[in-house]
């Protein structure tokens, strides 16, 4: 025995931590509550890597793998919210608005 | 960490239900600035997961770029912007009930593949007490810079390009200015 908590309760964590992510990005309107549930989905994500690394890991001691692929998640997550952010502003400045529906230039 | 098996258990459970009822809380949340603090709490219980998992390097990563950094700027935006608030909460049943079928087939999906047994048992040997003991902070600086050289430059390069794209893309240009304060 490892540690006593399941690997499946981390895995179950982060399924309804991506599901409720998923549901905030899918159901909003406003572009940074959008974004705001991206950034949840890929902590959720996080969860499992690193879980995956502690129980998975042939010797945890050696075979980082996991973690550096958490943490090469926690840069791209930066990046993205650095450049989403960014754009939000952009179009706030042209068309005056957030509002995701009524970003509507390219559909059709 | 030398956890206690209770001790460790109360942890999880404490911190997982911090976790779910934030993450409730932010995509619930009608004020922008409260679904960002609600978002910071799901970061701060993520980082205590992270030390249950013996990752403190992660753990303070977490706290320092999430919490730090991300969601400071998530705020200084809703603070620039200012979007009413009526327009966060605002929502039509349709894209609600979509977004509901998505999220909860998704759910389902995960509920079928937890439990139905198909996951390979824990194959880790090393205890709790000796990743602890040895620190990986280390071993993920060494593996960053040997193993994994071309992603981390890879990595630093993308932020560069993000850094210079977020200046290019919220720069004001000279003909819009006109058009928001003429």
């Amino acid at each position: 025995m490892i540690t006593q908590i399941p690997l499946v309760y981390y895995l179950a964590l982060a399924a309804a931590l991506f599901c409720i992510g998923s549901f905030g990005a899918l159901s909003r309107r406003n572009a940074i509550a959008v974004l705001m549930g991206i950034e949840l989905m890929l902590n959720a994500v996080n969860i499992n890597l690193v879980a995956f690394w502690r129980y998975g890991a042939a010797d945890p001691l050696v075979d980082q793998a996991g973690i550096v692929f958490a943490l090469f998640v926690i840069t791209l997550a930066a990046a993205e919210a650095a450049i989403g952010l960014a754009l939000i502003i952009a179009i706030y400045r042209s068309r005056d608005t957030v509002n995701v529906e009524e970003i509507n230039l390219l559909k059709w | 960490m030398d956890f206690g098996v209770f001790t460790e258990a109360l942890v999880f459970y404490l911190f997982a239900a911090l976790a779910v009822l934030a993450a409730l809380g932010m995509v619930v949340a009608r004020s922008p600035v409260r679904g960002a603090l609600s978002l910071a709490l799901v970061f701060v219980a993520l980082a205590a997961m992270y030390i249950l998992l013996n990752a403190p390097f992660l753990a303070v990563a977490q706290i320092m770029i999430y919490a730090g950094a991300v969601l400071i700027l998530f705020l200084f935006v809703i603070m620039v912007l200012n979007p009413r608030t009526d327009i966060l909460g605002a929502r039509s049943r349709a894209q609600t009930l979509t977004a509901l079928v998505f999220a909860g087939a998704f759910g389902l999906l995960m509920v079928i593949v937890l439990t139905s047994g198909q996951l390979a048992p824990p194959t880790g040997k090393f205890p709790p007490q000796v990743v602890a003991a040895q620190g990986h902070t280390e071993v993920i600086g060494a593996l960053l810079f040997t193993q994994f050289l071309l992603p981390f430059e890879i990595a630093s390069m993308l932020l560069l390009i993000a850094i210079v794209g977020a200046m290019v893309l919220a720069r004001r240009e000279k003909g819009a200015r006109k058009n928001i304060e003429g």
